[in-house]
């Protein structure tokens, strides 16, 4: 790494609410409503900024581990709340989905509520982490069945 | 993390407060010395005018980077937050808010090729009324202008004749009081009244 | 020149407006195509105008394969208009390609690697036989799986850089160019280049590419690894402070192994041509790593004789908006510039002793 900012992979100030962060801006805007109405309301909150869409630009390494360098964009959707109990919370997410980085952005909030952590942790966070961690055992089990399998033919005299 | 900056909120209407507030501050520059309204923040951060906050959320973004000088460095957090801008040294500012005028000689000045590489100063003052008069004259102006902000310097009129004749390099000056504005652009001459 | 405005046309452009719009509707006895089944089933034109449009967002580029009715330069064109209106929030941590998911991971050089050779969905292999039997809508496909090994698939460049036969990444903390904020000036560095690679024209990388091969500029390229997968997107937005991940995109990556000598200062040892795409897209991953190796001559001290090691030309001509824009103004009216060129030709003309008719009427 010769970045001077911490990434995910390194000694990470915050990593609790960096994985939960990730985890909203992963999840599948869909599946995270759905969790949504199954949990407790979250409290009231003013915006702060946005929700608003714009662009991130995606840097690769020259090389693969090299040198960074300016891949192209992506489009990225952010907002920050204040809710009702003073609690700041913000998310940037993938793609358009202004519902998506405001619920993210709200959970973000209520998720630094001591008193609400544990609920929401167990009503959203944990089928998140499920359902993510499923779409990729399917992902690594389809990978490993195109992998080959090399066998050697009977020598020939 | 200074979280209660944050809880001031910026533009209403980011796009179009922005667009109104830009459409304020070409008309301010292109007539110098008069006196325009912008739509403001609702709540903007102490020190912060209405009028100095609209001007920082339309003008500073990620390629226009602002330096935050004197009271001003605390709003670092809320103006990143806001605007993308990263701190800047005065020296490679885009833009400098201050609430006392800045040496112009420590700022971009642009170069013949560029003049536009120059900063740009939000100056924050009393008020844009009832200060020493002075004459503006110059394009945009069709004879001559009076203006008479409160919180210049008593070198500014020989400070300013030094600027101007820099030109095509030199600073460009936004003033700001309450929800008002006005221009000083650099090619902008200034007399004391007399 | 001056130019002289003209006004008129604005019916007959409507009405050209129009009857485009219909006929990029078709027949509607058939269904219309829903921008959905578009980001599904034709995800591999989604990727290249991704890629060319230089913005990632599958559904976006959905749309504009509808709204181009196909016409995939005019598609990548409409996402380079939509991200000038965008702000930019910021710029992601370099993407780590080593902790890529992986859907696909080949090696040409090395049989036996650790992790494995992975197919993944590949047209490698096919008989390329059109299969009638898509042509009957109703196709049910399901995609086989086995039991996953937990196994390490490190990059191949590391396997082959712990002798020292390969050259290093090399590093920079230096902040890149990026040349949608800077014009491009030559000579140009690498990140310059491979950003401009990076949203060049596919056909055009393709060519180029495939003429490094033919013999102009011919490096004796192996893959030495293409992966395609999915990786996470992190940035550190400037209220946090720290890093966090905003979503995760599909790329492709191709490491390109070529051959080289050696100088008086460096021992022999494998060079490298790298290519990153958005999306599945090998084609345009190979052809970048083959351009971008050829675009290093001088710097490895190769004579430089064939128009894939020239970086003006090669990232002057790349990018198909800025092409088809010059290309196809040329349609445009041009009936001033054209009026002084046959004057000049009357003139000439007429200096030769020969009747001075009109070139219309002569013509006719």
């Amino acid at each position: 790494m010769n970045t001077a900012a911490p990434s995910l992979t390194d000694e990470h100030p915050n990593r609790a609410r960096a994985e939960w962060m990730g985890l909203l801006a992963r999840a599948r805007p869909a599946e995270l409503a759905a969790l949504l109405e199954k949990a407790q309301g979250l409290p009231g909150y003013v915006l702060l900024r946005g929700p608003e869409t714009g662009l991130v630009m995606l840097r690769g390494r020259a090389g693969g581990g090299g040198a960074p360098f300016n891949l192209g964009e992506m489009t990225a959707t952010r907002a920050s709340v204040r809710d009702a109990e003073g609690r700041i919370g913000h998310a940037t997410v993938a793609g358009r989905d202004e519902a998506h980085a405001l619920v993210a952005a709200r959970l973000d909030a209520a998720l630094q509520d001591p008193a609400r952590h544990g609920a929401l942790k167990a009503t959203i966070l944990e089928p998140l982490a499920h359902s993510e961690e499923q779409r990729r055992a399917a992902l690594a089990r389809r990978a490993a069945a195109t992998r080959v399998d090399f066998f050697a033919l009977t020598t020939q005299r | 993390m200074a979280d209660h900056i944050l809880a001031h909120p910026g533009f209403a209407d980011p796009v179009h407060d922005a667009q109104s507030s830009f459409r304020a501050l070409l008309q301010a520059l292109a007539r110098p010395g008069t006196l325009h309204a912008v739509a403001a923040p609702p709540d903007p951060p102490a020190p912060l005018s209405p009028a100095t906050a609209a001007v920082l959320l339309t003008l500073v973004d990620s390629d226009a980077p602002v330096h935050l000088a004197g009271p001003f460095a605390l709003l670092a957090p809320w103006v990143a937050f806001h605007t993308g801008s990263g701190e800047a040294a005065a020296d490679g500012a885009a833009f400098v808010l201050a609430d006392a005028l800045p040496e112009f000689a420590a700022l971009p000045t642009g170069s013949d090729e560029i003049p536009e590489a120059s900063a740009t100063v939000i100056l924050q003052v009393p008020a844009l009324k009832g200060g020493p008069p002075l004459i503006l004259r110059g394009p945009g102006i069709e004879t001559m202008q009076e203006f008479a902000p409160l919180g210049l310097p008593g070198d500014f009129v020989a400070r300013w004749a030094a600027n101007r004749r820099l030109y095509p390099r030199g600073i460009d000056l936004v003033l700001c009081a309450g929800d008002r504005i006005a221009g000083l652009p650099r090619s902008t001459t200034v007399t004391e009244w007399r | 020149m001056a130019y002289v405005a003209v006004k008129g046309g604005e019916r007959a452009i409507d009405a050209a407006h129009a009857w485009l719009a219909a006929e990029r509707r078709g027949d509607t006895a058939v269904p219309e195509l829903e921008t959905a089944q578009i980001r599904e089933q034709l995800g591999r034109a989604v990727d290249r105008v991704m890629a060319e449009g230089s913005l990632y967002d599958p559904d976006l580029a959905a749309l504009a394969i509808k709204q181009a009715q196909g016409d995939l330069i005019e598609a990548g064109f409409l996402l380079r208009a939509l991200r000038t209106t965008l702000p930019r929030f910021g710029v992601s941590l370099p993407i780590e390609t080593e902790t890529m998911r992986l859907a696909r991971r080949i090696s040409a050089i090395f049989k036996d690697l650790p992790g494995g050779q992975v197919l993944g969905p590949t047209y490698d292999y096919t008989h390329r036989l059109l299969d009638f039997s898509l042509a009957a809508n109703g196709t049910q496909a399901t995609a086989p799986e086995a039991e996953a090994r937990d196994e390490a698939a490190p990059r191949v460049p590391d396997i082959l850089g712990r002798e020292g036969l390969l050259e290093a990444d090399g590093a920079s903390a230096a902040e890149p160019f990026d040349l949608t904020r800077a014009p491009l000036t030559f000579p140009a560095s690498r990140d310059a280049r491979l950003q401009g690679l990076a949203r060049g024209d596919e056909g055009f990388l393709l060519g180029l590419g495939y003429s490094t091969q033919r013999g102009y500029g011919n490096n004796h390229p192996f893959v030495g690894e293409l992966r395609v997968g999915e990786v996470d997107v992190e940035i550190v937005p400037p209220e946090l402070g720290f890093s966090v991940c905003i979503g995760t995109v599909e790329l492709t990556e191709c490491q390109m192994v070529n051959q080289f000598a050696g100088s008086k200062t460096q021992p022999a040892q494998f060079t490298r041509g790298y290519g990153l795409a958005f999306g599945h897209a090998e084609r345009r991953a190979m052809a970048m790593a083959l351009v971008d190796r050829a675009l290093r001559a001088e710097e490895l001290g190769e004579a430089r004789t064939a128009p894939a090691q020239d970086a003006e030309f090669v990232l002057s001509t790349c990018d198909n908006v800025e092409a088809t824009g010059f290309v196809e103004h040329l349609k445009l009216p041009h009936y001033v510039d054209f009026q002084s060129e046959l004057e000049t030709i009357r003139r000439l003309r007429g200096n030769t002793g020969k009747p001075a008719t009109s070139l219309p009427e002569a013509a006719g």
